[in-house]
């Protein structure tokens, strides 16, 4: 079947190229008929590239190793499920992942706007398919998904233990969703500035699949954040890591940009602005699908150097020019319908908090390209870590944080004093009061953690507070009881309230970030059994060490040895921990002198202990003593060599019952972090917010129509 | 005044913060950072108490355990140049030998001592051209 | 396999040919086309307005917007509002 996927990205090529080139034909010489063939173009690109992925699934599913990209990345022994995703942990396999869902988002909003945005849309369709173009000549010339071999090897070398983890897979299809769809609104802005369209429609059109690709980008970002602290044995979830912070810099250009379109749309303010923005967003994505690949940053998960360098870059480049020149050619037409009255205004809030946001961007951008940057302004290459970040990161979230509060309830054109007193007063009071509280209960120790709280405090103030006023609102028109009323607020107003939602949850969020680093207990210990350490108020005590096999039909998966750790705080008991060291064996454990030699040489994985809580965080990975346990190891696997197979499986059963009775010390990192939980729940009223607003309204044309109807009835009745 | 002119007083005003901002933030960013060498050039001129990032790949054979120290060499991803590293801390989970390692190093007599928690190992080569070799 | 490889491909090959051909087979009814496509833009920006003529009346209600400034706000949407659809009914 490997013919036909290969035969698939060909056509799916040729089609891209026949799209681009019918749409723009079209809109020059303004025949739909070539204009609709172009986007009937996406529509097939969809099509072909879906078969194209089918056929990599199922080939990954049926453990084809045929297939050089299922025998490099999978096994019979990986689970159904991550067999399934092993296929875009590959190169050619995420591509071919990025450039399928670009197909169906593109498929998607070019039919809802057939019939709208005439001239824009045939130039958007040509920038979509030109996407699609790129990725598929890469994957046709450069790195094809569907490379064969005659003769199948037995088995796989399987997926790397550290990413099997749910998270880990779903991770990838999150962030290139969040990728792929900012290219929808950075492809109508392009068609927008090249007919000189540029008020707030293509804004309008394409505002769902902005508002999609913050959303998914967002998850993306946050499930790697939690991946990182619940599975690797560092206990944090943000490094401040080259491709973490290349997945983030779109989102913040990209947050920004809902925020400063809602201006143009209100006021015709920021034109340059937005457009600007959007097309650096789309370029950004584009930016992070390279760099994770690219080699070019030192970085965890710099995955080795590839020859994709050259073509991507140059992609960049054509879009940086291609932008920078259609802005500055269309700047005539960019021009802004009304001015920036006054700074105490909602205008200057929202254009605050693109300030905030682009130099937040700023930074990580030049911090992450820093090594670059040195080495051709000095020659060496030097980096910077994560205290020079959080040196002007910090201070810069406290400010967006705190715009978030004032953003939504200031005044358009001109706050007055009056409008500041009605709208401000009773936050800023409870705000003053939750400062009064924590300093009261002796929390104290960061002072920027105590703004972060004041300013969060704020935010729920204000929320809080336009609920109420809404809900009262609401109900001194259609005389609803609380609940109805409240149901129906959000509903009729998704797009206010899922953004209130969505600040609510990051003030959330930003608590969680805020104490879980500024009042943090860290502590590196080595323990013998029955040994306690005392972390942060916590007596944990090593009770007892835990050993097993894990087979998988038959196969020895992995061997874990770990530890039970009981949690006291004062005495009581608070629960217990047990945390895991995972030993896969390397690919060719016979070759290495024997199965159990061969088991302690391949990968090896943390199982996080955690006890997590709404407060706080208890949490802890092992590290079993390399010394003690290479002389146990040792001793069995020179006795056991070459002894037949079936004896070398029970040696490794002796071995755990040597591990589960000795009295083996080990390592282990022991954190606990108050306020953890509050950065997931936060992500989730983020998200919940997102979804709000996200949702289609309900058919307001149709119930209107019915009215229409049911009142030339009741007027009939009224003659008659 | 007018409010034209209000504006561009503004937009200076503004301009001017951002740029020096901006100004403060590149020098910070040249004085916090540590050059990235690999073990050659650290043989070759290394300042004591300097911190460097140090990149290279961990030598077989050379990782020992010391208490809760870890010990091991580290050397150029092409070549044989090699320095001694004491890491203090727990080391990641993908730490072996023969992998790729990033880490934050001071030079200490003839050793070089890492600092907490910036050891990074580098997950294996998964977005390579070449075949994956056999682990 | 070997015949149904080449079987699946061309298959794919003459839908997507006849899918992306459909419009110039049939020449796309030009004129009605035009005719939907502005009314279509106008409805969508009118929908636009009716939501803002709300979000203002909400904006006074929530104590965002003194009386006169609503009142002043809202009369000059209802206007571009009404121009709308004085527009689409022009249409037909």
């Amino acid at each position: 079947m490997a013919p036909v996927g290969q035969a698939c990205l060909i056509l799916a090529l040729a089609t891209c190229a026949y799209g681009i080139g019918a749409s723009l034909y079209g809109a020059r010489v303004g025949r739909r008929d070539w204009v609709a063939s172009g986007r009937r173009s996406v529509y097939g690109l969809a099509l072909l590239t879906s078969a194209a992925f089918a056929v990599l699934e199922l080939a990954f599913l049926r453990s084809d190793f045929h297939f050089n990209v299922v025998a490099t990345h999978s096994s019979t022994t990986t689970p159904a499920f991550y067999k399934a995703a092993a296929a875009w942990s590959s190169q050619e396999g995420s591509l071919l992942l990025w450039v399928w869902l670009l197909s169906l988002w593109s498929s998607l909003v070019l039919f809802l706007v057939r019939r709208r945005l005439r001239d824009v849309a045939p130039y958007a369709t040509a920038v979509l398919l030109g996407f699609g173009a790129f990725f598929t000549a890469l994957l046709v010339f450069k790195v094809s998904p569907f490379g064969t071999v005659a003769s199948a090897p037995p088995e796989g070398s399987g997926l790397n233990p550290l990413l099997r983890h749910p998270s880990m897979m779903i991770h990838p299809p999150m962030l290139y969703s969040g990728y792929t769809l900012w290219a929808v609104p950075f492809a109508f802005a392009i068609g927008a500035l090249v007919v000189r369209r540029v008020d707030a429609d293509w804004i309008r059109a394409t505002r769902r699949f902005a508002l999609a690709a913050w959303f998914f980008l967002g998850i993306g970002i946050l499930l790697g954040a939690r991946w990182s602290y619940s599975e690797l044995g560092w206990g944090g979830y943000w490094a401040w890591d080259p491709v973490e912070n290349a997945s983030l810099l779109p989102w913040l250009t990209g947050t920004a940009f809902l925020h400063s379109v809602m201006v143009q749309e209100k006021r015709g303010m920021l034109k340059v602005w937005n457009v600007s923005l959007i097309l650096a967003t789309g370029t950004l994505a584009v930016l992070g699908t390279f760099l994770v690949r690219s080699g070019i940053l030192d970085s965890i998960h710099a995955f080795g150097a590839s020859t994709l360098g050259v073509p991507f870059v140059s992609l960049i480049a054509a879009m940086i020019a291609g932008s920078v020149y259609l802005v500055v050619s269309r700047r005539a037409a960019l021009r802004s319908e009304h001015r920036l009255d006054s700074l105490l205004s909602r205008e200057a809030a929202f254009l605050g908090n693109n300030l905030v946001l682009v130099g937040l961007a700023f930074v990580v951008f030049w911090g992450t390209f820093f090594p670059l940057i040195s080495e051709a302004l000095t020659g060496t290459k030097a980096a910077v870590g994560p205290p020079w970040f959080n040196r002007y990161t910090v201070p810069l979230a406290l400010v967006l944080v705190l715009l978030s509060g004032i953003g939504p309830v200031i005044a358009w054109r001109r706050a007055t004093l009056a409008n500041a007193r009605r709208n401000f007063l009773r936050p800023a009071t409870g705000a003053l009061v939750v400062l009064v509280a924590l300093l009261a209960f002796g929390v104290t120790g960061s002072v920027t953690a105590l703004i972060m709280f004041v300013c969060a405090s704020f935010v729920v103030g204000v929320l809080g507070q336009e609920l109420w006023r809404g809900v009262g609102a609401r109900r001194a028109m259609t005389s609803e009881g609380p609940a109805r009323a409240l149901i129906n607020l959000v509903k009729r107003n998704r797009r206010r309230y899922g953004g209130y939602t969505v600040h609510l949850g990051m003030a959330v969020l930003f608590v969680g970030v805020a104490a879980s680093s500024a009042f943090q207990h860290a502590r590196d210990v080595r323990l013998v059994p029955r040994q306690t350490a005392s972390v942060g108020g916590y007596q944990i005590t090593y009770v007892r060490p835990t050993a097993r096999v894990v087979d998988r039909d038959g196969v020895v998966e992995r061997i874990a040895l770990g530890a039970v750790l009981d949690v006291r705080k004062d005495g009581h008991e608070v629960g217990r921990l047990h945390t895991e060291r995972g030993y896969y064996p390397s690919a060719a454990p016979f070759a290495s002198g024997g199965l159990v030699r061969g088991l302690f040489e391949g990968e090896a994985t943390s199982e996080v202990g955690m006890k997590a809580g709404l407060l706080r965080d208890v949490w802890t990975v092992i590290q079993p003593d390399p010394e003690y346990l290479s002389k146990v190891i040792a001793g069995v696997a020179d006795r056991t060599a070459d002894k037949p197979v079936a004896q070398q499986e029970k040696a490794v059963g002796g071995l755990i019952g040597v591990y589960q009775r000795g009295v083996f010390p080990a390592q282990f990192r022991l954190l606990v972090s108050p306020l953890v939980a509050w950065i997931w729940l936060g992500g989730l009223i983020v998200f919940a917010g997102g979804l709000i607003a996200l949702w289609p309204a309900p058919d307001a044309a149709r119930s209107r129509v019915r009215a229409g109807y049911a009142a030339r009835v009741a007027q009939d009745l009224d003659r008659a | 005044m007018d409010p034209s002119r209000k504006r561009r007083i503004r937009l200076v005003v503004a301009l001017t913060a951002a740029l020096l901002l901006a100004g403060a933030l590149v020098y910070t960013s040249f004085s916090a950072s540590s050059p990235a060498v690999q073990p050659s050039r650290l043989l070759a001129s290394a300042d004591s108490g300097r911190s460097y990032q140090l990149t290279g790949k961990v030598v077989d054979g050379s990782i020992e355990k010391r208490g809760n120290a870890t010990l091991f060499r580290v050397r150029d991803r092409d070549g044989r140049a090699s320095v001694p590293v004491r890491y203090v801390g727990a080391v990641p989970d993908p730490f072996k030998n023969g992998r790729e390692v990033i880490v934050t190093v001071r030079k200490s007599g003839g050793l070089f001592v890492g600092e907490k928690d910036s050891l990074v190992t580098k997950c294996p080569s998964k977005f390579t051209d070449k075949p994956a070799a056999q682990s | 396999m070997d015949v149904l490889a080449p079987l699946i491909v061309i298959a794919l090959l003459g839908v997507v040919v006849w899918l992306v051909s459909g419009p110039l087979r049939t020449g796309a009814g030009a004129a009605d086309e035009a005719e939907g496509a502005r009314r279509d833009d106008l409805e969508a920006a009118k929908e636009a307005k009716y939501r803002e003529i709300r979000d203002a009346e909400l904006d006074y209600r929530t104590g965002k917007l003194s009386q006169d400034d609503w009142r002043a706000l809202d009369r000059e949407l209802r206007a571009e509002a009404m121009d709308l659809l004085r527009r689409l009914d022009e249409l037909g």
